[in-house]
């Protein structure tokens, strides 16, 4: 039965007698908790009406989320018997303050097991779908609300942090950095601008492709071809964070990217690009081979040009990436052989159907930053599909272990050895697609990133020897650079 | 400036709130919210009133804004500044401004819109009707928002690509033209006269 909830609230403060009346058309729970859930109710309709300029949603909702919502299963649940906190002092009609009140009132929270703050960079710590809570507070008041949080018990007294306008000032004016090139912050700030750990992944899968290829190890050929493949890799993620600043600025994920902190200028950002794709795409037409050099070229292309701007337009923006990551291998293995062969594209199968599950669980748990920022994924807009594509693509591993000897690429041990772990994929995509919840869609994103060098030592260890080498042993097991 | 606004709909963000959205007095005309949300993105970027010391000659970056993530820069202006350097800075600067009005406007209408779901849970919860809210609930309410706002979406990246474009070109202008400057105004001095 509908009840107007303000309605029932006045009934029950104003008239306790009347109260065995209203209890017998309002469920149980409301009477035990009728006042705590008044006073909050009551201020978050108080909330509602206020003038929006007031609205500082984020410390807002995040309030309201301890208080409403706890961890442990797999849906967002309400807390049926609220815990006891004291009434939710007015909020003021000054925004600042109302910073300063979220901290007073997170300080005096009692520990609950399951009320874990969330740490801004730690998107798996709560069931909570609630998104983005500290995104727009400055690092210090962050570190306020997790002090507050990590007080054990309620029967302190509240430390009250109240800032006066002049320390605010002070504090926010520290902030301001001069946009000055610091040469010596200057690898750092390149290696954060070209991802350099995605593109040690991307020189690791291509150096893989060079080993799987069926001729005698050339280590120049390798070096040259790693590091072609490296520089273009680095080119694309510079231009890939040069599109998104303002994107990148709304997400607590990437808001520490050099280009939103201004350690660079975007003149620089592009240069760096420059200076790394056209050597690296030289490099592997001139010194590799054309067509290595092609496919190079090709996949900065459609991770800068197709991905990118793909990525706030539709779905289909995942299986491009897909294909970006799948064809590192394959021009591993065209600088090895010069040549496209069915081998060369199971390898490139075999990223690209790694990429659902490893992707999916990723932009699950950041959902809500996806969503706000304009980001159109799998997980925001059809979360059943993205379940559903992330398990297909797993099972899809086992198939296509089975095709590396038909293919040429493995001897027939490979299907053998790499189902343990393509069976653990599946069995956690499966658990993804039953729970639907941050714990399960973390564990597989985690367990993808090691599934893959694994994987791919795998295939090394199983690799098809040459017959053409007559007596020479083939170095069937190279050790993958790292 | 006009704020482009969505168009919000209750029954937009999924059946089981369609009958159970709270009707706050006052707020029945969205209009008057599509433009209280305005003119809360139009409020400043900055958030203190920095101001670098006057021997500084370059530009500083500020902490980002509260609603809108984004980091004001102060430009330092030289002294003979060139037509070029100023069309520069005023296009930073109007991109800044259109950049913080934009996101100020998304963050603070996805969040009311947050608040709002969590409002009708609240009622749902004195009406013992429903107790939680799973994923594919949320999934309605984001895939609404980015629906509703997918032509918004769609023209501010357009825009934003252009001026990004833009302003780089002009910065490299502004770097060859004054890299030919010191290199012209050293050959005349390094020549024996």
């Amino acid at each position: 039965m509908y009840v107007p909830a303000r309605a029932c609230m006045v009934t029950i403060t104003k008239c306790p007698l009347f109260l065995g009346l209203v209890g017998a058309s309002v469920s149980q729970k409301l009477l035990g908790n009728a006042s705590i859930n008044y006073q909050t109710a009551r201020s978050l309709i108080h909330l509602y009406r206020k003038d929006p300029s007031n609205w500082i949603t984020y410390q807002q909702l995040h309030f309201l989320k301890r208080q409403y919502v706890t961890k442990g299963s797999s849906e967002l649940h309400q807390r049926a018997v609220p815990k006891q906190t004291p009434a939710i002092p007015v909020l003021d009609e000054r925004d600042d303050s109302v910073v300063q009140r979220v901290q007073h009132v997170q300080a005096i929270y009692p520990p609950h097991p399951a009320d874990i703050m969330p740490q801004p960079d730690d998107v798996t710590s709560e069931e909570v779908v609630l998104p983005v809570i500290s995104n727009a507070l400055p690092s210090a008041e962050r570190t306020l609300l997790k002090k507050g949080s990590e007080r054990e018990t309620s029967n302190e007294t509240p430390h009250l942090h109240v800032e006066t306008d002049e320390a605010r000032e002070a504090r926010l004016d520290r902030q301001w950095k001069e946009l000055k090139v610091d040469v010596s912050e200057l690898p750092g700030v390149y290696a954060r601008l070209a991802k350099s750990r995605l593109t040690a992944l991307v020189v690791v899968t291509a150096a893989a492709g060079f080993a799987m290829a069926p001729v005698p190890f050339d280590p120049g050929m390798f070096a040259l071809a790693c590091l072609g493949t490296g520089l273009a890799s680095c080119s694309a993620n510079s231009i890939n964070q040069y599109f998104e600043v303002p994107f990148d600025s709304n997400m607590n994920r990437t808001k520490n990217r050099p280009l939103v902190r201004g350690q660079i200028s975007p003149l620089h950002a592009v240069s760096f690009a420059l200076a790394c794709g056209v050597p690296g795409v030289a490099l592997l037409t001139l010194a590799v081979n054309p067509l290595t050099g092609f496919l190079g070229a090709l996949n900065i292309f459609l991770y800068t040009c197709c991905y990118t701007p793909l990525k706030r337009l539709s779905i289909v923006n995942t299986w491009v990436g897909a294909v970006v990551g799948a064809i590192p291998p394959v021009m591993g293995w065209t600088a090895a052989t010069g040549s496209l062969d069915p081998a060369a594209l199971l390898m490139g199968a075999f990223l690209y159907s790694w990429q659902f599950p490893h992707f999916n669980a990723l932009s699950w748990n950041l959902r809500e930053d996806y969503s706000r920022g304009g980001y159109r994924m799998m997980s925001v807009t059809h979360p059943d599909m993205c379940r559903r594509v992330a398990l297909r693509h797993s099972v899809a591993l086992v198939g296509l272990s089975c095709l590396g000897p038909a293919a040429g690429l493995t001897t027939w041990t490979f299907p053998l050895v790499s189902l343990p772990i393509n069976l653990y994929i599946s069995y956690l995509a499966l658990r993804f697609y039953h729970r639907a919840d941050r714990g399960s869609a973390r564990k597989l994103f985690f367990c993808s990133l090691w599934h893959l060098p694994m994987l791919l030592l795998l295939a090394l260890t199983c690799k098809k020897p040459a017959k053409e080498q007559s007596g020479a042993d083939l170095p069937s097991a190279n050790p993958v650079p790292s | 400036m006009v704020v482009v606004c969505p168009i919000y709909r209750p029954e937009q963000i999924g059946p089981w709130c369609r009958s159970s959205v709270i009707r706050v007095r006052g707020r029945g005309c969205r209009l008057g919210w599509h433009v209280a949300i305005g003119h809360q993105a139009k409020d400043c970027v900055r958030s203190s009133a920095f101001q670098p010391a006057p021997d500084s000659t370059h530009d500083w970056i500020g902490p980002p804004n509260r609603l809108s993530n984004i980091r004001p820069i102060t430009y330092h202006v030289p002294a003979q500044e060139s037509a070029l350097e100023e069309r520069l800075r005023r296009l930073r600067q109007q991109t800044e401004v259109w950049n913080h009005e934009f996101w100020a406007y998304q963050n603070v209408a996805f969040n009311k819109l947050l608040l709002d779901l969590f409002s009708v849970l609240l009622l749902a919860l004195f009406t013992g009707r429903k107790h939680t809210l799973g994923s594919e609930e949320m999934a309605l309410f984001y895939k609404s928002f980015l629906d509703t706002n997918r032509t918004r979406h769609a023209n501010y990246n357009k825009e934003w690509y252009r001026r990004n474009f833009r302003i780089t070109l002009l910065m490299g202008r502004v770097a060859l033209t004054n890299a030919w400057k010191t290199v012209t105004n050293r050959t005349p001095s390094s020549s024996p006269s």
